[in-house]
C-alpha cells in the first residue's frame, strides 16, 4: 500500500480522496475521513482569514514518518494525507486524513493518531487575521496531551 | 563549520530574515549553546530567543531536543511550537 501524502496551496476534494481509496476494492470494509477547517472566530474573536506557515521538505518527512508508523500499528489499507498552506478564508478546509481498512475500528484509530501528531509534530504554524491585525496562534496544551496518549511505545524521532 | 540558519514564524519575523548562513565558534557544541550564542548577535535575536524553553529546533529537518549536537549538521531550523492541522 503507497499512501498519498500532500502539500499543497489548493483546496482538495473530499468525496474524490475517499473514493480512491476504495475504488475497485472489495477488501475494504471501512474509510474514515477527517477534514479540518478554518472556523470564523479564535478565542472569541471573529477572524478574517488564517495563513498557513510550513517548512517544505520537514513537513513531508514528519508525516511520512507518522505514516509508516500508523502502518506498523494497524492494519490499513490505504491512507491519504492532504495538508494546505497559505492563505484561508472560514470556511474553507484546511486538512484532510483519510483511512481505509477491511474494519472500522483500524480506520477511525489511525485517523485519529494522525491527526494528533499532525497537529503537534508536523512543522505548521498558524496566522490569525482579524480587524486589530495579525496574531501567531498559541499551540494548545490540550494537543500535546491528546498526541502524548499514542505515544506508548512509540519512540519519537528525536536525534 | 558553516551551517545554514532557517527561521520560522514569529522567529523569522521577530529575526528579519528567512535564513542565513553562519560559522559559529569551535565552543559552541549543541542547540542550546546556539541560541545562546546568536542571543548575543543583536537585539532582533535577543527578543526572538528571549524564551529558550518556547523554541523549538530541527536539525537537517528532524526534530531535535537542545542538548543535541550540531556538529555535521547543514541546516538547523528554528521556529514555535506548531500550530497545523
Amino acid at each position: 500500500m503507497t499512501p498519498t501524502i500532500r502539500i499543497q496551496r489548493e483546496p482538495f476534494d473530499l468525496a474524490a480522496e475517499a473514493a480512491k481509496l476504495a475504488d475497485g476494492r472489495t477488501d475494504v470494509g471501512a474509510v474514515v475521513t477527517f477534514t479540518g477547517r478554518c472556523r470564523g472566530e479564535e478565542g472569541g474573536q471573529p477572524i478574517v482569514a488564517l495563513t498557513l506557515e510550513h517548512y517544505p521538505g520537514m513537513v513531508e518527512r514528519e508525516i511520512t514518518s507518522h505514516v509508516e508508523e500508523a502502518m506498523r500499528r494497524w492494519p490499513l489499507l490505504g491512507i491519504t494525507v492532504v495538508h494546505r498552506y497559505g492563505r484561508l478564508q472560514p470556511g474553507e478546509e484546511i486538512v484532510l486524513v483519510a483511512t481505509a481498512s477491511a474494519h472500522r475500528q483500524a480506520a477511525f484509530a489511525a485517523a485519529e493518531f494522525l491527526m494528533d501528531y499532525l497537529k503537534t509534530r508536523a512543522p505548521f504554524w498558524k496566522q490569525v487575521e482579524s480587524s486589530t491585525g495579525r496574531d501567531w496562534v498559541d499551540a494548545k496544551q490540550i494537543d500535546d496531551a491528546a498526541a502524548e496518549r499514542w505515544r506508548f511505545p512509540y519512540q519519537e524521532t528525536e536525534k | 563549520m558553516s551551517v545554514t540558519l532557517r527561521y520560522f514564524a514569529w522567529v523569522r519575523e521577530r529575526i528579519g530574515k528567512t535564513d542565513e548562513t553562519i560559522e559559529p565558534p569551535a565552543d559552541v557544541t549543541t542547540i542550546a549553546q546556539l541560541v545562546a550564542w546568536l542571543k548575543d548577535r543583536g537585539e532582533e535575536y535577543a527578543y526572538a530567543f528571549e524564551n529558550p524553553k518556547v523554541i523549538r529546533a530541527a536539525v537537517d529537518r528532524a526534530h531535535v531536543t537542545p542538548d543535541t549536537a550540531i556538529a555535521g549538521a547543514r541546516e538547523i531550523a528554528f521556529f514555535p511550537p506548531m500550530t497545523g492541522g
